[in-house]
């Protein structure tokens, strides 16, 4: 790689639109193909097929219904004359139950399908709202210090002395508590995507803060200070922007990270609930029936998931290393 | 030295207080603990008699300290669900959990570390790469995916493991032991990788950048030159300087590990505080909720405030950075 890129993609950190409050990046930044991260992107095989992988799971999990045999969430299609019909090249398999179905007749990969399109919805609803909640506190605590700072930093520490697993499993099951009855299976998306924020938006929080009391200090934010422009121009607008790419880093890894907590809580049974199935509630449905010889009802969800996690991750990790200074 | 110390140990006991805040919240959000308690037959005098003698009619702030108080000398009320001591079901159940997780521990020490080591000095080559993409799988699946799949290779396909419990035990005072027994020891096998599985992934990229690191110092390039055989530079000078991190790591992840071992035991129907704890949620039963999260709580915050003040008596540089 020549010198010329490596000077480029050190300004260039994220290829995007974002405006940068970096002064020396404007009218040196190149086409993002000869940028540094499109360059480890293409060296990386791996990473190219784990991304058109992940790319093909999003497509056919939202387009499904228009190509899926049964609407599995609909009670009224399923039969129970069509219970545990075994994969398609099995010798009892039949048309159009291409991985066999579950108990209750329900088609294998229509629920796999569907059930993606949850965990996809409930991890991107997750981290979305993880790194609004984690860039306003990082931000107002790093930009004013004094008592802001103390108590979010002192609440950010609590959460971190419990585990976040445990995190999300006792605000999932409380806040079922809370809801009534009636409103317990539509709410469960949203108790989930909130267990998930309350245990993750610390690690957020912390990034930017640390990163926005550095930058408070430069003196591109002394001279907008001495410009009057206003406290919220110069957070969003000046210190935001410097602290994107660990963010985005972090993000992706946490979307990865927000599918197997979603998952693990549908495992556990206070997640998703059966009417509705994610993917974990899939696997927790399934996992009974481990033993009596369907194997197929257990083993395709787990792979979706693994794939899912799989590729998400592999994706972070290689970000990771691309857009680490220090790595290359 | 001294202050440091006391500094630590003031912000642990400040995190320990709010924790047992959160566990106190339980109780708020639950609702009438009293109706939890009651059967058909209580009258309302009997009613009021049960919740004054419960202490809910003081003040919050009053119940607050009692809790606190109680939970410092191990009390937590007594079960909703079965009417037994909270901190009975948990100790019962404890030796169980902590057998499996140091099992998982010390797997993952002996396998985690060879593998950073052959990573590292093996980079570039096949089976480096190899590994370490492997360790990305091993990071992504969840623990109860990888307990499945043990199961349905090992137990359902090969029959060679049993797939649920903990097998026979052996009794010594109030600690229970399956390491003793062949049944008791062919159980843990399954339960004890699938939970160290993530704990070797993480040790062996560890190991492996903590390595790599070493091997480009100069005391390394020193005693290459002195003609010390490769073997001996690596096992003897380079693993030597990464073992701290490790240590460090290994202690406190053993309190990630016993939050962890609550998902490998519902797989495994293993009898320990995690089933215990999972268990409770499904029936609502809020005071073993409460002395699970401050139970495990403070073994997390005892480990890193030891690890804490363990760095400060070894490097004194850190002591005056905080």
């Amino acid at each position: 790689m020549s010198q010329q890129q490596n000077q480029l993609s050190s300004m260039t950190p994220v290829p995007s639109d974002e405006p940068t409050a970096s002064p020396q990046d404007t009218g040196k930044r190149g086409k993002w193909r000869d940028g540094e991260i499109y360059q480890s992107f293409r060296r990386r095989p791996a990473t190219i097929g784990a991304a058109i992988l992940l790319l093909f799971l999003i497509a056919t999990a939202f387009l499904s219904p228009l190509f899926v045999p049964q609407n599995p969430y609909d009670a009224a299609q399923l039969d129970l004359l069509n219970a545990e019909i075994p994969p398609i090249w099995q010798a009892d398999g039949q048309w159009p139950f291409i991985l066999g179905t579950d108990t209750q007749g329900r088609d294998v990969l229509s629920a796999i399908l569907y059930g993606s399109r949850v965990s996809i919805v409930i991890g991107v609803a997750a981290v979305l709202l993880s790194l609004i909640v984690g860039i306003t506190f990082g931000l107002l605590a790093g930009y004013y210090g004094g008592i802001i700072d103390t108590l979010l930093m002192r609440l950010g520490d609590v959460l971190l002395s419990i585990p976040t697993i445990l995190v999300a499993i006792l605000v999932s099951s409380l806040a079922r508590q809370a809801l009534p009855a009636s409103l317990r299976d539509v709410g469960a998306a949203g108790v989930l995507v909130l267990a998930i924020v309350l245990s993750s938006w610390v690690q957020y929080a912390r990034t930017v803060r640390a990163q926005a009391s550095v930058e408070r200090e430069k003196e591109y934010v002394l001279a907008a200070r001495v410009l009057h422009v206003p406290n919220r121009r110069i957070m969003l607008g000046h210190i935001l922007p410097n602290t994107l790419t660990p963010i985005f880093v972090a993000a992706t890894l946490n979307f990865g990270m927000a599918i197997l907590t979603e998952a693990t809580l549908s495992f556990l049974g206070i997640g998703m609930p059966p009417g509705q199935p994610s993917l974990g509630t899939l696997i927790r449905l399934g996992n009974d029936y481990l033993f009596s010889g369907s194997w197929w009802i257990v083993v395709f969800p787990v792979m979706q998931l693994s794939f899912l996690v799989v590729t998400v991750n592999m994706i972070g990790d290689w970000l990771r290393d691309a857009l680490n200074p220090k790595l290359r | 030295m001294l202050v440091f110390i006391l500094k630590r140990l003031v912000n642990a006991i400040f995190v320990m207080l709010a924790v047992a805040f959160l566990a106190f919240a339980i109780f708020q959000v639950a609702g009438d603990p009293v109706e939890m308690l009651a059967n058909e037959q209580m009258s309302q005098a009997d009613r009021d008699a049960l919740r004054d003698r419960m202490g809910l009619n003081d003040p919050m702030p009053v119940q607050f300290l009692r809790f606190v108080g109680n939970a410092a000398q191990g009390d937590f009320g007594m079960s909703y669900r079965n009417n037994q001591d909270v901190i009975g079901l948990i100790a019962e159940r404890f030796p169980a959990t902590m057998e499996l997780v140091l099992v998982a521990t010390l797997i993952s020490l002996v396998v985690g570390i060879p593998l950073g080591i052959l990573t590292a000095i093996g980079r570039g080559r096949w089976y480096a790469e190899g590994l370490q993409f492997l360790s990305i799988i091993g990071v992504s699946l969840p623990s109860f995916v990888v307990g499945i799949m043990l199961i349905l290779v090992f137990s359902v396909i090969l029959g060679w493991s049993p797939s649920f419990g903990r097998g026979e035990v052996i009794d010594f005072g109030w600690w229970s032991t399956g390491l003793l027994t062949p049944s008791g020891r062919e159980a843990l096998v399954l339960p004890a990788i699938s939970l160290s599985l993530y704990q070797i992934t993480l040790i062996m990229r560890l190991v492996r950048a903590e390595m790599l690191e070493v091997l480009r110092t100069d005391f390394i390039k020193f005693a290459r030159a002195r003609g010390i055989p490769r073997r001996r530079i690596w096992f003897r000078h380079a693993l030597r300087n990464c073992l701290m991190p490790v240590v460090t790591m290994t202690a406190m992840n053993v309190g990630v590990l016993i939050a962890f071992a609550l998902i490998t035991e519902t797989v495994f129907q293993w009898p320990g505080m995690g089933m215990l704890f999972i268990q409770a949620v499904t029936f609502l039963d809020f005071p073993v909720m409460a002395a699970y999260l401050v139970i495990i709580s403070f073994i997390f915050v005892v480990l890193n405030t030891a690890v804490d003040i363990s760095y400060a008596i070894i490097d004194p540089r850190l002591r005056s950075a905080r």
